[in-house]
């Protein structure tokens, strides 16, 4: 039995900030959620049911926001879902909305995913002490320095890498009006010159933590027909595995290898190096471009970083990556993963002005969340899928 | 003994929202000693003014300052007070319909018992003399008509600051009891005799340390006990030259994935006694635990691990455990 | 829509859970509950969702470490909402209808006694202008009790009944944590907690968790002669404002209702966390005075937070299964004052 049709029709995303401090959550919800609409041409009357993505509670101080936001979300007597599966959440998130329009439920869904980091401090929410274990790893970056230097020894990668990564998403963002970070001249060099704070990862090789949030239309075949450039959805995919297990390979994880296999099956797609256009990938760290460049079969393994060492995954490059300046130049963490979702539909759509890959047809978003464990994923085209 | 070992948690932490044109508005008033309502699609003045119109979902812009009287329409008596609430003895909350209002609020009623307050009874706002506006900045109470209070408002003397208020500071502060599964307790017991207690897997037989409540392949719980060697080979690691927040140990250190000998997973800690630069994926560790008196149930009786001075191992004995 | 049934359904309540916050430990023994009922292993799952709250257990990411109670390698297809496990219920049959899977596996769990529930919960309203104040969530209970009161849609009796029917239901129910009828004159002998709420009109504090299985066509007639097919399954939130809403009634419970289709109903397992709502829901769903109500005692008798609803879905299920009822509902409420509502109509026969 096959899934109903769906597509993307409207994107929505705010201006994302270090410190958004003219709008509360609310406003930074509708400020993403009435350009989507806007660009979907509905208004939120004509919505069915709204979906809400955010990452960990502790963030915002707020437990189950969406409760005291369904006003404001114009969600009052329709049904609202939140979901949270980690930094993965964005793209788990709207792959639920979707999913809403392709079981045959509803037509018309608006998902919604925000982070206002800069009402707490992620470091701390995210390293609140646990009794009887000793903090060590220092938050995210500390986190996931040691697998990064895993993934430099199993590959042999050259140092600069990383940096090769950082400077084009930055340079990628002075396109994206949007971007949190609009750093001129960030060259390969200025990266390695800046700080290294959790060696091997440097200061610029990180992401900011930013104020935003990202809000998609996602509506039926008829609605989707008559709307000028719909992005279909040809595939989603989420999978999951355990934090830390015997022998549990974390620089490659095999869920992200399986649900890549599963996406590229469920869109069609053979050799997906060829046929995918553009692709947004959640690379909050540089490396991470090279790692799942080989986790999501882009490249074999042990030489993603030779795409990105020869200029492939520049917008002028095979694989174009992080067109938008990615997660390295915005990360609201909840709507990171669905940013990626949304740039790759406004891709497909030929709605990503400045930073648009020149007649792409099928495009990738990617998240990631947890120890590299949770994986939510898609697949959008300019055409209906035929399968 | 307990099945599981526990201990007291305090999630805490000071919020800072920045609360758009509207609410703005409204916790202006507030520090001004009025207060600030909207007017929706339907016609109704509403405070708090929501920050979108429930009908018309446009952003609320029609103000209406309304009375610091109202009426009690619904309260309940709060017999035992938790943590930061208006009074730390019992009061009332109550739903309050302001003069001039179409909806009420809901506040704090400063009355010594339930036999003083009812529906339908008047009560009017008390200012707090120092006011930062929020919605702590007041307290409602009898309106008493034998002690008659003239004008509205209250004294503007006493406010913080003339500007609008962007934002709001919001203290969240948790207390928690936090439990080790039985298996982790079973670990941090073991370190405070100075074992390191691991267990294996009856499905897979992989060898976890600290154990599980859980093994994460077969959901099963790790049983046999297996006593390891405070030995093991550094897998991978990082430098952390960041400072922050609720850190407890000066940058730079080496936070290190350790494979203990014995084990089948690696265990995250401290390596120091070495260079940071020296120290290097394969190398030989040992644990140098504090002394015994100053032993818990916790894995910080192991201060670190520091070089033992062996050969490096070769990548190919742990290249598996990445 | 495809045929999707409950096809099994395992749960733990109790008052002071001796473990770890993520519930790992709890979830095995449930899981495999789950297994022995329907035959299965882990790879006969197609897709897995939970239900849990950060805030509950203290900390971030706390859902991350339950799935390890699954075993997830090789790599499972999962998904986490921040809900009660009914809406994680709601989800995965989302997903089977899409035609991704046909089968899932559903839980929810909670320890609601790590921290002061009633406070934490506080942490649910707007930030802004009501969290400052710390309402409690039994503060807010009985003001909305005190509505119906006054407005004489409910009394104290009325409320009291509510609570010894529950109670003298749950003696029967060995998971109940709260359990042993009276009179409704002896309840109302008993001192105000929160007036006009006395203890026995709030839900205990209560730690636990649920897993449900969830079924398509063949593979649930496979599992059961009897499977409980999801014949109407809608949800609706209001808004929160304390304010603005009717809190005499559930304006979302009336349309989610009317959404599942509730003629012909025999059994209602509502999620009332208190004795009050019972009567809201009652009427807002439009039961007639021959449904009977909660006969597992009802979340008075036991509501582990993020599970509650979920189990009422699990006690409605098991009465298809056992024939004691053709048609029954399961109903799961979250936010303040019946904010948000969930209902699952399940029948015996398609």
């Amino acid at each position: 039995m096959g899934k109903t049709p769906a597509a993307v029709v409207g994107v929505g995303q705010t201006h994302h900030r270090a410190k958004r401090e003219d709008v509360s959550m609310a406003g930074l919800c509708r400020e993403a959620m009435d350009r989507a609409l806007e660009d979907a041409g509905m208004t939120l009357d004509e919505i069915d049911a709204i979906v809400v993505g955010k990452a960990p509670d502790l963030f915002e101080g707020v437990m189950m926001p969406e409760l005291y936001l369904a006003e404001a979300l114009g969600a009052v007597g329709k049904p609202l879902l939140r979901v949270h599966t980690a930094g993965s959440v964005g793209g788990s998130t709207a792959i639920v909305a979707a999913s809403l329009v392709q079981a045959g439920v509803h037509r018309k869904v608006l998902t919604v995913a925000f982070e206002k980091q800069s009402e707490s401090n992620a470091m701390w929410a995210l390293s609140v002490p646990v009794p009887f274990v000793m903090p060590v790893h220092a938050g995210a970056g500390g986190y996931f320095a040691p697998h990064v230097r895993s993934y430099i020894r199993r590959s042999g990668a050259p140092t600069h890498i990383g940096a090769i990564v950082a400077a084009k998403d930055r340079t990628n963002a002075l396109k994206n009006p949007y971007a949190h970070l609009h750093n001129e001249g960030t060259t390969v060099e200025s990266v390695l010159a800046s700080q290294m704070l959790w060696d091997p990862i440097r200061y610029d090789e990180t992401c900011p933590s930013s104020d935003g949030a990202c809000a998609l239309v996602i509506a039926s075949e008829d609605v989707a027909t008559a709307s000028p450039n719909p992005a279909w959805i040809h595939g989603t995919v989420m999978r999951s595995e355990p934090t830390t297990a015997a022998e549990r390979d974390q620089v490659n994880p095999q869920a992200g290898r399986d649900a890549a296999a599963a996406l590229w099956k469920q869109a069609g797609i053979a050799s997906p190096i060829d046929e995918i256009d553009a692709a947004e990938i959640y690379v909050p760290f540089s490396w991470f471009e090279p790692m799942w460049l080989e986790n999501l079969g882009f490249a074999a393994e042990g030489e993603g970083w030779r795409l990105t060492e020869a200029g492939e995954t520049a917008m002028t490059g095979r694989i174009p990556v992080n067109c938008s300046g990615g997660v390295l130049s915005s990360n609201p963490i909840g709507a990171s993963g669905m940013l990626r979702f949304g740039e790759a539909a406004l891709q497909v759509r030929g709605a990503a002005g400045e930073h648009q890959v020149d007649g792409a047809r099928k495009a990738l978003g990617h998240a990631y969340g947890g120890g590299s464990q949770f994986f939510a994923m898609w697949v959008v085209g300019a055409d209906k899928p035929s399968n | 003994m307990s099945r599981t070992l526990s201990a007291p948690v305090t999630v805490s932490f000071d919020y800072t929202r920045s609360v758009g044109p509207v609410l703005g508005r409204f916790l202006t008033g507030l520090r001004d000693g009025r207060f600030v309502g909207a007017r929706l699609g339907d016609g109704r003045v509403v405070v708090p003014p929501p920050e979108f119109d429930p009908v018309t979902h446009r952003a609320t812009t029609d103000f209406v300052d309304v009375a610091e009287t109202g009426t009690v329409t619904s309260w309940t008596w709060v017999s035992e007070p938790v943590a930061d609430q208006p009074f730390d003895r019992p009061f009332a909350f109550a739903l309050i319909t302001l003069d001039g209002a179409d909806a009420p609020l809901l506040h704090a009623v400063d009355v010594a018992s339930p036999d003083e307050i009812s529906t339908g009874m008047r009560v009017r706002a008390r200012w707090a003399a120092e006011r930062t506006g929020a919605i702590t900045d007041l307290v409602f109470e009898p309106e008493s008509p034998e002690v008659p209070r003239l004008g509205a408002g209250a004294p503007r003397t006493s406010t913080i600051g003339t500007d609008p208020v962007t934002g709001i500071v919001t203290p969240v502060s948790l207390d928690y009891t936090y439990a080790a599964s039985p298996e982790e307790s079973a670990f941090f017991r073991g370190l405070a005799e100075g074992r390191i207690v691991a267990q294996r897997c009856p499905a897979c037989r992989k060898v976890y340390v600290p154990p599980r409540p859980a093994c994460p392949v077969d959901g099963v719980p790790t049983v046999e006990e297996i006593e390891l060697s405070d030995a093991g080979t550094v897998t991978t690691f990082c430098i952390v030259n960041v400072p922050f927040l609720g850190q407890r140990i000066t940058p730079p250190y080496v936070s290190a994935y350790i494979l203990l000998d014995g084990a089948d997973i690696a265990l995250q800690h401290l390596i120091l006694d070495i260079p940071v630069e020296e120290v290097r994926m394969g190398l030989r560790v040992k644990a140098v635990w504090k002394p015994r008196e100053e032993w818990g149930t916790t894995i910080e009786n192991i201060s670190h691990f520091a070089p033992t001075g062996e050969p490096d191992a070769d990548f190919a004995t742990y290249a598996h455990h990445l | 829509m495809r045929d999707v049934a409950v096809v099994g359904f395992a749960q733990r309540q109790m008052q002071d859970y001796d473990g770890s916050p993520t519930c790992a430990e709890l979830l095995v023994p449930i899981f495999a509950e789950c297994y022995e009922q329907t035959g299965w292993t882990k790879k006969d799952v197609g897709f897995w969702c939970s239900g849990s709250s950060d805030y509950l257990a203290g900390r971030s990411f706390s859902f991350v470490s339950a799935i390890d109670a699954i075993g997830v390698l090789p790599p499972v297809n999962e998904s986490h909402v921040e809900m009660d496990g009914a809406w994680a219920l709601y989800e995965a049959w989302l997903k089977i209808q899409t035609g991704e899977v046909d089968t899932a596996l559903v839980f929810g769990f909670g320890k609601a006694s790590a921290g002061v529930l009633r406070r934490t919960l506080s942490l649910q309203l707007d930030p802004y202008t009501l969290t400052p104040l710390w309402p409690d969530t039994v503060s807010i209970a009985a003001l909305q009790a005190r509505l119906g009161i006054d407005a004489g849609l409910w009394d104290e009796a009325a409320m009291a009944e509510v609570v010894n029917r529950s109670l003298s239901d749950a003696e029967k129910n060995e998971y109940a944590v709260r359990a042993g009828g009276s009179s409704v004159e002896d309840l109302l002998a008993r001192p105000m907690f929160a007036d006009p709420l006395r203890k026995h009109d709030a839900a205990p504090v209560t730690d636990g968790a649920a897993a449900i299985v969830l079924a398509a066509g063949d593979r649930a007639r496979e599992v059961r002669e009897r499977p409980a097919w999801i014949t109407g399954l809608a949800h609706v939130t209001d808004g929160l404002h304390l304010g603005t809403r009717d809190l005499t009634r559930s304006e979302s419970a009336r349309r989610a209702g009317a959404a599942a289709g509730l003629d012909g109903v025999e059994i209602a397992e509502l999620h009332a966390p208190f004795s009050h709502q019972e009567i809201v829901l009652r009427r807002e769903l439009g039961l007639a005075d021959d449904v009977r109500i909660n006969p597992s005692g009802g979340p008075l008798s036991g509501n582990p937070m993020f599970t509650g609803g979920a189990i009422r879905i699990g006690e409605a299920a098991r009465r298809i299964w056992d024939g004691t009822a053709g048609k029954a509902l399961g109903h799961a409420t979250s936010g303040p004052a019946l904010q948000q509502n969930l209902v699952c109509v399940m029948e015996g026969t398609i």
